[in-house]
């Protein structure tokens, strides 16, 4: 399997490295006082449980071309299981894990790394997810279809957001415009493994615990209820 | 056994099967980043290790402070064929930390 999956230290030079840390620190500081709404003794196994799903999962490498492979992000499968404040704590769980245990994604470069993957790819998943909850509540088939556009649009988007932290602090070695399609490029096709991967979890889950996921427990659009986080 | 306790059971199991034994299986060829960062260098093996030659970004990888981890490279002390019970490890871990901080955060006996 690939040995590092996420930035190393050294990409992005340390004023950049610095700013996106502490962005990082703000959000997820916010998540943790919004996730106590979302968490009761009934989610909280669940969101410990999908942390680690995700961890496992991030492991299997799958092969998108000759020479290069992609792995799960989990930014859409967290936002739709756990919502977007609990989701984008799991996945900064695994990458703080990943960093300091397992020598994957650099110290300096947590901040990046939160910032792509905890921040940016939850974030987006959910925002696509919401935006389609009527097709996703009608029907699994439609679910399944939502989780699969929303976790292909969160890996792009994550991707993009290398891109624009490279434009602002890269170390350099490689054109700008290079970076950008090789990015997109890569990571549309990594998004249909992605798409798939959360298809078949959110599938999973909802032919045997419905009521455990997130997207499905919220109010139809419209009907604001006092205390939703949404 | 309730419905949710088989239900987070089963949900584990899923995970550990998967951390321990479908990472065998798992492609070695570099992620979608990696082969953005490494594009543009050849990599040239010398009597010391590998080294980049050429002009890409993985050029400003620094080399990684928690590399002597026993956990590093998910193996267990840099073994080979260790890559299954490292994920195991890191499974339970990530388990144990996040499912300790949602406990802790919870409201506590409210359900939803």
């Amino acid at each position: 399997m690939a040995v590092a999956m996420h930035m190393s230290d050294g990409l992005v030079n340390a004023p950049t490295s610095l700013a996106f840390g502490l962005l990082a620190a703000l959000v997820l500081a916010v998540a943790v006082s919004r996730a106590r709404a979302d968490l009761d003794d009934r989610t909280a196994p669940m969101a410990g449980l999908v942390t680690a799903f995700v961890f496992a999962a991030q492991m299997i490498n799958f092969p998108i071309l000759p020479g290069a492979s992609g792995h799960l992000l989990g930014g859409a499968l967290v936002a739709i299981l756990v919502g977007p404040w609990v989701g984008s704590l799991c996945i900064a769980i695994v990458l703080v894990v990943q960093s300091i245990l397992f020598a994957d994604g650099g110290l300096t470069a947590l901040g990046l790394n939160v910032t792509n993957m905890a921040i940016v790819g939850v974030f987006t998943g959910y925002l696509v997810a919401r935006s389609l909850r009527g097709i996703a509540r009608r029907s699994r088939g439609g679910l399944v279809a939502v989780a699969f556009v929303a976790a292909f649009g969160n890996t792009v988007v994550a991707a993009l957001a290398f891109v624009v932290e490279y434009a602002l602090g890269g170390a350099g070695g490689a054109a700008l415009g290079t970076v950008f399609a090789l990015m997109i490029g890569l990571h549309a096709l990594i998004g249909v493994g992605e798409g798939l991967i959360t298809a078949a979890t959110v599938g999973a889950v909802a032919g045997t615990r419905p009521d455990l996921i997130y997207l499905l427990r919220q109010p139809a659009r419209g009907r604001a209820v006092a205390g939703s986080t949404s | 056994m309730t419905t949710s306790t088989r239900f987070y059971v089963g949900f584990l199991v899923v995970a550990l099967f998967i951390a321990g034994g479908l990472s065998y299986f798992a492609s070695s060829a570099p992620d979608g980043l990696d082969t953005v960062a490494l594009n543009g260098c050849q990599t040239v093996r010398t009597a010391g290790g590998e080294e980049l030659t050429g002009e890409c970004i993985a050029r400003n990888a620094a080399d990684h402070a928690t590399a002597g981890s026993p956990l590093a490279d998910y193996s267990l002390f840099g073994g080979d064929g260790t890559v299954g019970p490292a994920g195991i490890i890191g499974v339970l871990v990530t388990l144990a930390v996040a499912g300790g901080l949602f406990w802790l955060l919870r409201r506590s006996g409210a359900r939803t």
